[in-house]
């Protein structure tokens, strides 16, 4: 479904992504794990064309994402930190986005219901809370039905039962067979949802495989464990 | 394209310095008009305005505006819609909204009191600067990742084309006065927007006392017709040409 090739990426003397290769298919999850700066947010925001490469390619279903931009269709984002226009309310930020998606009708609206949005629609974005301003990035970035959903720390900040209400959603998703790539720090939720694991390490690829083999190699029940076992066996001098 | 300036102008409406702006510049030309009933010198009167305060503001506000508009773009740039038109819908939204605030402004008054058709030129001139204006903010914009620097930049480049510039003009025509000068001042005229649109309302209110060595030069040359058409065009280059090279960059920006 999404296959990265040679992906290079500096940011002035900063090296990023050092010629990283993937595949990523349908009807799995990805937990795109890695230490604080390691390129985890660069690698999505390439996969999304906001950042450029400096080198290599990405296609999104067989499409170069290079000077493209139809392939979004096909994306769902939630960021990080969502930021957006402080003057809008909810309601006309989700009727805008349709607009411009040309997707009025067919929406999921699961999640606009389940966090109950609707009571908060008059609600300018600006006076939201971190938490909320969460609950409106995950409602909008699975509102079209994407066939992929890159979600960049979907669980941070948010109340305990939303955080189930997300994980739900998401596993669902990945059921119907979308591709989902989670990148976040927080393991128990990785387990849970993800079926793959990449981890990157100062913008280079260090481990790619299932998740099920690595906690089979390791011979850890927890993938916390596991991930730390194999930190071990890569990098013995930081052991 | 249009969804797209259509919330960008109700983002624009919304916080209403463009209300405040308009009202600034109908009080200044009705007050202009009230003081003196000589059309001819209330259009003098405007034309400073025009001149100086409008590209002031539009430079300003542009750049404001384009970072204030930072959420909007981020949002807008990870659905399906192609860069280009994101960047031009924001641009077109912006020139758009100062333009009609200068016509309410500054036209209306014209229209009522009369004078009209002396300050057809002026009206065209102003909106053509508006716009050149609000090119160079967008340039100014794409070229640094920092709010502060960015409006820096802008208000360099007012200052540059305002006062700046005409100080160089008349170093240059002062130290090489013994040469003639002529096609060398055409050129130097022609790079700088201002220059261009005060000689385009000096041409058309045919006032030569004030048109200066430059101005002098542009009618003996070109005579008001021709010199009106190669300014006019020059200016409308000036308007889109920083916006054109801004949307280069921006092809290519990390965001």
């Amino acid at each position: 479904m999404i296959s990265i090739s040679d992906l290079d990426k500096k940011f002035g003397r900063l090296h990023v992504l050092r010629s990283l290769r993937l595949e990523l298919e349908a009807g799995k999850a990805y937990a795109l794990i890695g230490p604080n700066g390691s390129g985890k947010t660069t690698l999505l925001k390439c996969i999304l064309g906001l950042v450029i490469p400096n080198e290599g390619e990405i296609l999104v279903a067989g499409e170069s994402v290079r000077n493209h931009w139809r392939y979004r269709e096909k994306l769902g984002y939630m960021p990080q930190i969502g930021r957006y226009p402080g003057n809008m309310t909810i309601g006309q930020l989700f009727s805008m986005v349709s607009d411009v998606r040309k997707a009025s009708t067919d929406r999921d609206e699961e999640l606009y219901e389940a966090f109950q949005l609707e009571k908060m629609a008059n609600k300018r974005m600006h006076t939201l809370s971190g938490g909320t301003r969460q609950k409106v990035s995950a409602a909008l970035a699975f509102l079209f039905r994407p066939p992929v959903l890159i979600l960049d720390e979907p669980t941070a900040g948010l109340d305990p039962v939303s955080v189930e209400i997300l994980k739900d959603k998401i596993v669902r998703e990945k059921e119907n067979g979308r591709l989902i790539i989670i990148s976040s720090h927080i393991m128990s939720d990785l387990d849970y949802l993800a079926t793959d694991l990449v981890y990157l390490y100062e913008g280079e690829l260090l481990f790619h495989d299932s998740i099920a083999r690595l906690k089979a190699e390791t011979g850890e029940e927890r993938l916390g464990r596991a991930i730390a076992h194999l930190m071990q066996a890569h990098l013995p001098s930081n052991a | 394209m249009f969804q797209l300036i259509r919330y960008i102008l109700l983002d624009i409406v919304r916080t209403r310095f463009l209300l405040f702006y308009t009202a600034l510049l109908l009080l200044s030309s009705i007050g202009m008009f009230q003081l003196d009933a000589d059309t001819g010198k209330v259009l003098l009167s405007l034309m400073n305005i025009v001149l100086i305060v409008v590209p002031l503001i539009s430079v300003v506000f542009s750049t404001i505006h384009f970072y204030n508009s930072y959420e909007f773009i981020e949002l807008m740039l990870s659905q399906p819609i192609d860069r280009r038109l994101i960047f031009w819908a924001e641009f077109v939204a912006t020139a758009l909204s100062l333009v009609l605030a200068f016509l309410v402004g500054v036209g209306l008054p014209l229209v009522f009191y009369g004078g009209a058709v002396g300050g057809s030129m002026l009206l065209f001139s102003g909106s053509m600067l508006t716009v050149a204006f609000v090119s160079l903010a967008f340039l100014s914009s794409v070229l640094t990742r920092d709010k502060a620097r960015a409006i820096g930049l802008a208000l360099a480049f007012w200052l540059y084309f305002t006062l700046i510039y005409d100080a160089f003009v008349l170093w240059v025509v002062y130290q090489f006065s013994d040469y003639p000068l002529e096609t060398a001042t055409l050129v130097l005229v022609s790079l700088n927007p201002v220059d261009l649109a005060r000689i385009l309302m000096m041409l058309q209110l045919d006032i030569s006392a004030l048109m200066g060595y430059s101005g002098a030069f542009f009618k003996l040359f070109f005579g008001t017709a021709t010199g009106a058409w190669f300014s006019s065009v020059l200016l409308v280059v000036w308007s889109f040409l920083p916006v054109v090279i801004a949307t280069r960059i921006f092809q290519r920006k990390d965001l």
